[in-house]
């Protein structure tokens, strides 16, 4: 693993920024030092991302699905003058014919199910509880981890192996079996909470990773120097040890969040969550599964093909984007940006995986 | 030894915790497994049933006696399950423990094949596509890694079942053997047993091996160009022993721990799978636990997915300190 220490010099803060500003001649409005952080943290690394063409389509995806929540959104909420806002319909029984093929009329783009909704309505209108339990479920899991891995990693001794072992302990249970049995005795409604189940214990493994590349980073000289300068722990892991995790931390976040897709369509997929309306792509593939006959009928297969899809592309995206963070976080990759034409992807193994 | 001692520590400490945690969703939580039982209890038999009657009967079914103070109740249930005594299973009417031990060795036949075919496909792949970096090869195995990783296993399972199950009958689609075959040590049940396999270990295969390939390759690819690998092609050794023992065993051991975590997953995963295929193994009997509401099979066979998944990771890092001889065996860093 390939660690940066340019990485923290980049933040003006960690060398003790204080001590030369006085001296400084020219005064900095404040209004220039935001301009230079937006530059130095959001648009520079964004451009240099945005050049991978994962980034780019990985991030497309991604955008078009809050566009598509938007939508969802605007069409369904209550408030205020949106009431009146209506693009899309929500997907109500018996809104057109029954069983109705993808293609055949405009008024129902995709279709309809066995029970006359319309099948894009129903996929668009799932998308917005299904981002809330992916943001639930995939802040949860790297915060989670993010502190647990870096505490135990930095503080080392006693805490480290009272963290670790619980850390441990979760990594091992299976995932989904847990979830299953949570699911079944709280019956949970709230898609944040939902998310929060899901990755109960993905958090486990993530820690795991980090804590490993904080034992390798704390050893590094500029961590050393700011603890014999007496700065406090929080302040260290915050200033020294954060920044340079943050490879580990985004890439985590992503695949925490495809976890998520997964396990949720999985759970409304087999009706271990209970549903009431199609509000969720599993629910509108366990209806098909269940009451169409999907599987053997090969007229209704297309009410289980097209909920499978948005799964598919969501996670794709996911997957690109978090392939794409390589050229951003890797300085090898970085630094030869510029001259190479064809940058290859040996940097690779410095995006950490989880692979599910 | 020591680290024997340690890993062993470590696991029967994580099955005590499961088991402990398990007691905890049966007995404390308000709305949990206790309470369902007996409310289903009141369902079947009216509402004005004894309750020493109800005591007899939850504790025949998950070995806990209601009316016994906690610490008892851990004890009992504790005691029960070192025993083997997983409790009695109510839609099945047998002992969850038969059911289980008849079912878990078709889950572990289903898991061993599904991950080895995995990580045989994963490694290789990864190792292939760094040696032709760049090439065609390369990047269309890169595309096609990243696309199979964004399909979820149940849903190639199910397009397997509908397209090559139902439709052309190419592969059977359920079942863990053909009907008309006696179990038993002969061949028509063997390749039967394999036949029956192949579709629910693709689901995952398929699924499952392109974000470890993708490592793979990005870890071979970065071994190559050490300084070792270059001096030990000077040195004229041959091309197969550099591939596996420089370039191979160092690019593997960075993997191992997310190689191991997919292992729990994969298990976890047979839930789904073998509902879907209705391939009667651990999984399965778990997904009809849930739809009846057998409380004891479900808390069951939670736990020994759990202690399955426990030995796998277990045997899983032996093998990497045979693999990785750094191991270190106890705490060095230094605590502040």
């Amino acid at each position: 693993m390939t660690v940066s220490p340019t990485e923290g010099d980049r933040e003006p803060q960690t060398d003790g920024g204080e001590m030369f500003a006085t001296a400084e001649l020219t005064q900095i409005s404040r209004r220039q030092r935001y301009g230079e952080w937006f530059q130095e943290a959001v648009r520079e690394p964004f451009s240099i991302a945005w050049e991978d063409w994962r980034m780019k389509v990985g991030l497309t995806i991604i955008l078009g699905f809050i566009a598509m929540a938007a939508l969802a959104w605007v069409s369904s909420s209550t408030f205020w003058v949106l009431e009146n806002v209506t693009i899309l319909e929500e997907p109500i029984s018996n809104q057109g014919p029954q069983s109705l093929q993808p293609f055949e009329s405009s008024d129902h783009l995709l279709g309809t199910d066995n029970q006359g909704r319309d099948i894009l309505a129903g996929v668009v209108h799932a998308t917005p509880m299904m981002l809330q339990m992916i943001l639930a479920g995939a802040v949860f899991a790297t915060v989670m981890a993010t502190a647990v891995g870096t505490v135990a990693g930095y503080k080392g001794g006693t805490t480290e192996r009272i963290l670790m072992t619980i850390s441990d302990v979760a990594m091992t249970i299976p995932g989904l079996p847990l979830v299953i049995v949570l699911v079944v005795l709280i019956n949970p409604q709230n898609p944040w909470f939902i998310g929060i189940i899901i990755t109960i214990n993905v958090w486990a493994g993530i820690a795991r990773t980090i804590h490993s590349q904080v034992l390798t980073l704390r050893e590094h000289s500029y961590v050393e120097a700011s603890r014999t300068m007496g700065i406090s722990t929080p302040r260290v892991i915050q200033k020294d040890i954060l920044p340079n995790l943050m490879p580990y931390i985004t890439v985590n976040f992503v695949y925490s969040a495809r976890r998520v897709i997964y396990d949720s369509v999985a759970l409304y997929f087999l009706g271990i969550l209970s549903f009431q309306t199609v509000e969720n792509w599993g629910v509108m593939m366990n209806l098909a599964y269940q009451t169409a006959g999907a599987l053997y009928n090969p007229a209704t297969t297309y009410m289980l093909i097209i909920p499978m899809i948005p799964i598919i592309v969501l996670s794709f995206g996911l997957i690109l984007f978090a392939q794409g963070t390589d050229r951003l976080f890797n300085p090898r990759v970085r630094t030869r940006q510029s001259g190479r034409t064809e940058p290859t992807e040996d940097a690779d193994d410095d995006t950490p995986r989880v692979p599910q | 030894m020591n680290w024997v001692l340690k890993r062993t520590g470590q696991s029967v400490f994580t099955v005590w915790a499961v088991a402990t945690i398990s007691f905890g969703l049966i007995r404390l939580m308000p709305g949990g497994a206790e309470d369902i039982i007996v409310a289903r209890i009141h369902e079947s038999q009216g509402s004005d049933v004894p309750a020493e009657v109800i005591r007899e009967q939850v504790q025949h079914r998950i070995n806990i006696d209601p009316n016994a103070p906690i610490h008892e109740a851990y004890l009992q249930y504790m005691g029960g399950l070192v025993r083997g005594d997983f409790g009695h299973s109510v839609y099945l009417n047998r002992d969850v423990a038969t059911i289980l031990a008849e079912a878990l060795p078709w889950t572990i036949f289903l898991m061993a094949i599904s991950t080895l075919l995995t990580f045989g496909l994963a490694l290789s792949l990864g190792a292939m596509m760094a040696y032709k970096e760049g090439t065609r090869f390369d990047i269309s195995q890169t595309g096609v890694a990243i696309l199979t990783t964004s399909i979820p296993y149940y849903v190639a399972a199910v397009l397997f079942i509908a397209y090559l199950g139902n439709r052309t009958s190419i592969f059977p689609a359920r079942g863990r053997y053909p009907a008309v075959v006696e179990p038993g040590f002969t061949i028509q049940f063997i390749v039967g047993s394999f036949h029956h396999a192949i579709l629910p270990a693709a689901s995952f295969v398929l699924t499952v091996y392109g974000l470890t390939a993708l490592a793979m390759r990005g870890n071979s690819i970065q071994i190559l160009g050490e300084d070792y690998v270059r001096v030990a092609r000077l040195r004229g050794l041959s091309d197969r022993r550099i591939a596996l023992r420089y370039v191979g065993r160092n690019a593997v051991l960075p993997m191992y721990t997310s190689l191991l975590i997919s292992i729990g997953f994969m298990f976890g995963g047979s839930i789904i799978l073998e509902e879907l295929f209705q391939y009667p193994g651990i999984g399965y009997y778990m997904y009809q636990a849930i739809e009846y509401q057998d409380m004891p099979l479900m808390m069951g066979t939670f736990l020994v997915i759990t202690v399955a998944v426990v030995i796998a990771l277990f045997v899983g890092d032996a093998t990497y300190s045979k693999l990785d001889p750094r191991i270190k065996s106890g705490d060095d860093s230094e605590s502040y």
